[in-house]
């Protein structure tokens, strides 16, 4: 009989305890929260300081005085593999290095989960870079939060803009100035430049939870990469690109600059 | 009795005198019915008077350029369809030339793609390029904006076209659109010929030419439109070291050297010709296609004959009739509308 009821008592605290538990998963699960993603620009392995000597992959010593690029189409991607994609009226960031606020980008949201991959676009994707001219707000107008970042001979945003100086260059003042863009073309192709990353998260997944703080992801940008890899770029052999076929072998090399260094849950 | 007629009469007469003078009502944009659907879409910035008329301010506004020296105006002038007669290239801010011929502004609600590569592929983002240029007006569009809201008569154009006194980015490039939108020619002696309306009679000379027209020169300048709207080496140059053309937007080595195919419409009143601005008349323009083409890689297949010569083979009969159709094109009516003009 006590063997009954020894039964019966954990019976019942099983059936109490499942739903119980099952219920608290469902409620941290619930709703939407935010994520925040910092782009810390470094060089040789230590944050980018403009007007720091460096040395690049081609053994040229440099200095960088500019580098910004364009960050859109933002997708999160949980550990079931649901992919969130960041809306279209909130998904284009200009990221410029002397400015920190501005590479601190934010997602609001986003449905509650763990998040473990981070996907985006380095550039201004087709269908923006062809839109109504009232839909080119923000930092994609070209007047306001796009200036300098607009080709108006050949309608278009300039994706990357890296600027420095190098006693490699035969420039004037040893300049050297890159300046990435083409997205395709609108009515016939043109050279596209646009790069997706796919990142996965190093270890912790980003924990999104309604009414908590937003997770941290820490991405890491190596400019010097930029000159590496899989092309060497030399500043004495090519000290400004613009809109030209070279500049595909720029675009080739910022589209693996990204790393997620961590997450930082609160 | 008699007199009494007589006297109403005057009266009628009278009356009408001092009614005042009935206000054409704002009319759009024309849309001939001889012209394709327009590439442009009007739903997304309906022309109205107001619109128009600043942009027709803004158009004719030196305060554009970084020295308030140099308005759209300079080197498109109405009365040679919006374009910048004999000058090869214009002379822009601090009297520094540009590379290609100023293009005639007509009929842009029927562009897909605009200046001579094709750089641009909205009418809206248009003036940018000139405003920016550092041999044409040589500003920020950020400073063009804060030189219009400083302005108070700008600021009550901007409250009528748009219902509030803000000025944006993309109200300022809408404006110049409608503006732009308005400028449309379709009523030459040819339209008229098309349309079978009065004034339609072209001389047998003309009528020659452009049967002539149709067999030699239509597979480009396509439609009543006169342009299929792609890029093209026409042979005039063998060089393209100064100017690689579409190729400059493209990067693709199969456009280097080729350049927008133009309308005609007007094309007498629009002299010089090509990108190059380096012919002066339509005899120069036809002796080029007959003889002068000059070969190079990306030359276009049309202007190779099957056997092996280049170019287009025409008389001087035959040129004289074509350069008698292309007259038909002038629009005397829109060279000289006083909507337009300054």
């Amino acid at each position: 009989m006590q063997k009954f009821y020894f039964w019966a008592l954990a019976l019942l605290t099983a059936v109490m305890i499942i739903p119980a538990c099952k219920d608290a998963r469902d409620d941290e699960f619930a709703g939407f929260g935010s994520v925040e993603i910092e782009f810390e620009n470094q060089a040789e392995g230590d944050a980018l300081v403009f007007g720091k000597n460096y040395t690049n992959a081609a053994g040229e010593s440099l200095q960088f005085s500019l580098f910004n690029y364009y960050i859109s189409n933002v997708v999160l991607v949980n550990e079931n593999g649901d992919r969130f994609v960041a809306p279209k009226d909130s998904c284009y960031f200009l990221c410029k290095h002397d400015d920190p606020d501005s590479r601190l980008i934010r997602i609001n949201n986003v449905p509650a989960g763990n998040y473990t991959g981070l996907e985006f676009v380095l550039g201004v994707d087709s269908a923006k870079s062809v839109s109504p001219v009232t839909e080119r707000l923000g930092v994609l107008d070209p007047a306001t939060g796009a200036s300098g970042h607009y080709w108006s001979w050949n309608a278009g945003y300039i994706f990357m803009k890296m600027e420095g100086n190098s006693p490699a260059s035969a420039n004037p003042d040893n300049k050297f100035q890159y300046h990435i863009g083409l997205f395709g073309g609108f009515n016939s192709p043109t050279l596209n430049n646009l790069k997706t990353m796919k990142l996965t998260v190093p270890a912790e997944a980003a924990r999104v939870r309604q009414g908590k703080e937003a997770p941290h992801f820490h991405m890491v940008v190596d400019a010097l990469e930029v000159f590496k890899s899989p092309n060497v770029l030399s500043i004495a052999a090519n000290p400004a690109v613009h809109a030209s076929p070279f500049s595909k072998n720029i675009a080739d090399n910022y589209a693996d600059m990204f790393t997620i260094d961590h997450v930082h849950n609160h | 009795m008699k007199y009494l007629s007589f006297f109403l009469l005057l009266a009628l007469f009278a009356c009408r005198d001092t009614q005042p003078p009935v206000e054409e009502p704002f009319q759009g944009p024309e849309l001939p019915t001889n012209f394709p659907a327009p590439s442009y879409d009007l739903t997304l910035n309906p022309v109205t008077e107001a619109g128009f008329n600043l942009g027709k301010k803004i158009f004719y506004d030196r305060i554009l350029s970084r020295d308030s020296t140099i308005s759209c105006a300079d080197c498109h002038i109405s009365y040679s369809a919006f374009s910048h007669p004999d000058h090869p290239t214009s002379h822009g801010i601090d009297n520094l030339f540009g590379r290609r011929n100023a293009q005639a502004v007509q009929n842009m609600l029927w562009e897909k793609e605009f200046l001579w590569d094709g750089g641009v592929p909205n009418l809206d983002l248009v003036p940018l390029n000139a405003i920016q240029s550092p041999v044409e007006m040589d500003n920020t569009p950020a400073e063009v904006l804060h030189r219009l809201k400083q302005n108070a008569e700008y600021k009550a154009m901007f409250k009528a076209a748009f219902g509030t006194e803000e000025i944006t980015t993309a109200r300022f490039l809408q404006s110049l659109s409608q503006f732009m939108a308005m400028l449309v020619s379709a009523n030459s002696p040819y339209d008229h010929y098309v349309r079978g309306e009065s004034g339609g009679d072209l001389s047998a000379e003309a009528l020659e030419g452009m049967a002539l027209f149709k067999a030699k020169c239509a597979s480009c300048h396509t439609t009543d439109l006169f342009t299929d709207h792609s890029f093209r080496n026409n042979g005039l140059l063998d060089d393209f070291s100064f100017d690689k053309g579409r190729y400059e937007v493209s990067q693709l080595p199969e456009d280097i050297g080729k350049f927008r195919v133009p309308s005609l419409r007007n094309i007498e009143a629009t002299s010089p010709y090509m990108h190059h601005g380096n012919l002066k008349t339509l005899e120069e323009v036809l002796d080029h296609y007959a003889s002068g083409v000059k070969d190079s890689p990306t030359l276009d297949p049309l202007l190779r004959q099957p056997d092996g010569t280049l170019g287009i083979p025409l008389t001087a009969t035959e040129k004289a009739r074509i350069i008698s159709f292309l007259k038909t094109l002038t629009d005397e009516k829109f060279l000289r509308d006083a909507r337009f003009a300054e």
